[in-house]
């Protein structure tokens, strides 16, 4: 057998409208996934990115074809599969803590008193947020609460990581830090991560692959960018890398030339 | 003392003098109409118009002459206890059917129409109906509270139960939230404070049937009170009876309003 690990099959997503034929709104996507790697998928607005995210997850269902995570096919949400919403989705009611902890009491309900402790405190330390722990997220800023929520998804060991436009309403200082936060944690534990997103810095900068979607209704994907720069990767040294370049200007051709969009 | 503060006490004493003027206005027109001292001697006891020394209706609102005659305390203590129960019935019943409807949207197809059509019925249409059925003055009370006051605890639950953001169902969902799980951790602590808001009107309606009920049903209890010193002519104490009303209504409202604070996650810790 193949050593896949995540692959999507001749996903294809219909909406129906009453009265009239349906809205399609991707279509024909195949896509395989290696274990431990980052991809984005970049897209104007309205190319079903999101979509195809929410069908990776789980919380939305593909009207055609299969998505197989580890030779099992995916039905449904699930832990193994943990999402980071784009507005970090934090309980407000609980302490930074206790939004990590519901987790993974939730996940793990084998560990004890000490190990949970632990556990939890792991990942608020992870993402350097010891000092906040017993904050509730309308005491902290943005940028704090979005890393709260990818703690909250690592915690609780998914197979996947799966992340909507993570940065994408944070400003850029904060975003290009919380990239740099995301590295940092990548780099010693090796998820499997898809980003949503539609920044091309944040897609060259993160990821090992590019998935460019062309533009809705039937979107699907249009080219595969490998990104072949070594990590760690350093973003003010990556500006002059003519790898770096290249990349860029593969998705800004394919963004503005091939596929443009100009209702916006 | 600041400015504020000042004004604060300064200003209500101003329309307080401007409302005893308006009541001695009424009193010199109105033929018999207590005036503000005659209703304050009725209240607190001295010597009164006709010359005769009598002891104020709240002098000893504790005592009890005999079954039919207690003190006002008692009166009131008869009434609270009338409210609590239509009121403790109302949430039993009025919570789990707001979490119903609020999250099936069957449920909400198929009662919304009864909620809109009995809530605007008064308490005083359901009365003779319910004192036929039960030929009971304190059963026909509690259930005449629990009829007309569980309707905004129904309605509020529901909408604290619809204002759960989608995200965090969304949040249960990846983490393959049991639906009581759900209702625990996610939509109590987003309904609560709708929840409690259902029961502070509710506790407000509760308070407003029980002066009306009681002056139908009879027995004990301070609507019925009023209506009574209406009868022995001693229009004093229908003064006093008001604005003792008042007075528990704003107690009851305050000590609801603290309780729905505290458990309003979005208020807790704040001053």
């Amino acid at each position: 057998m193949s050593k896949k690990f995540l692959s999507l099959e001749k996903i294809e997503k219909r909406f129906p409208i009453p009265g009239k034929e349906d809205y399609v709104a991707v279509v024909d996507v195949d896509l395989e996934i290696k274990k431990n790697e980052i991809i984005s998928i970049i897209g104007h607005s309205g190319c079903g990115k999101s979509t195809l995210l929410n069908m990776i997850s789980g919380l939305d269902a593909q009207s055609e074809g299969a998505i197989i995570l580890e030779d099992k096919e995916v039905k449904g949400p699930g832990p193994d599969r943990a999402v980071v919403f784009q507005n970090h989705s934090l309980l407000p009611w609980l302490t930074v803590y206790e939004n990590i902890e519901m987790a993974v009491k939730k996940v793990m309900p084998e560990l004890n008193g000490a190990e949970l402790r632990a556990r939890v405190e792991q990942y608020v330390s992870m993402v350097n947020l010891d000092h906040a722990k017993d904050k509730k997220p309308d005491e902290i800023s943005g940028g704090m609460k979005q890393r709260v929520g990818i703690a909250r998804a690592l915690s609780i060991a998914p197979k996947v990581l799966l992340m909507d436009e993570p940065f994408g309403a944070l400003d850029s200082l904060t975003r290009a830090n919380l990239q740099e936060h995301l590295m940092r944690i990548q780099q010693k534990a090796q998820n499997t991560v898809i980003i949503i997103t539609h920044d091309i810095d944040e897609a060259v900068l993160l990821s090992d692959r590019v998935i460019m979607m062309t533009n809705g209704p039937s979107a699907t994907i249009g080219e595969i960018l490998e990104v072949n720069l070594p990590r760690p990767r350093e973003r003010v040294a990556l500006q002059s890398d003519p790898e770096y370049i290249r990349c860029r200007e593969a998705i800004l051709s394919f963004l503005y030339e091939k596929f443009a969009k100009d209702d916006e | 003392m600041n400015k504020e503060t000042l004004k604060k006490i300064f200003l209500p004493l101003v329309v307080l003098i401007v409302i005893i003027q308006v009541w001695i206005g009424i009193a010199t027109v109105v033929e018999d109409f207590p005036t503000p001292g005659s209703t304050y001697t009725q209240a607190f006891g001295g010597v009164n118009a006709d010359g005769d020394d009598i002891e104020g209706s709240l002098a000893d609102p504790f005592y009890i002459e005999n079954q039919d005659d207690k003190g006002v305390f008692w009166q009131i203590l008869a009434s609270l206890q009338r409210v609590f129960g239509g009121f403790a019935l109302a949430i039993l019943v009025g919570v789990p059917v707001g979490l119903f409807i609020g999250m099936s949207k069957n449920a909400q197809y198929a009662l919304d129409p009864f909620i809109q059509i009995f809530k605007p019925v008064s308490p005083l249409a359901w009365l003779p109906l319910l004192l036929f059925i039960f030929k009971d003055i304190n059963a026909t009370a509690i259930s005449t509270i629990f009829i007309t006051s569980i309707w905004p605890i129904i309605i509020n639950t529901a909408l604290g139960v619809r204002s759960v953001n989608e995200d965090y169902m969304n949040v249960a969902k990846v983490l393959r939230f049991t639906a009581f799980e759900k209702v625990v951790q996610i939509i109590l602590p987003v309904a609560v404070p709708f929840i409690f808001t259902g029961m502070r009107l509710s506790l407000g309606i509760a308070w407003l049937v029980i002066v009306a009920a009681e002056m139908l049903t009879g027995g004990i209890g301070i609507g019925f009170w009023i209506w009574d010193e209406y009868n022995n002519l001693n229009y004093e104490n229908i003064i006093i009876g008001i604005i003792l009303v008042g007075f528990v209504g704003f107690f009851l409202d305050l000590i609801m309003g603290r309780i729905a604070d505290y458990f309003d996650y979005t208020k807790k810790g704040k001053a």
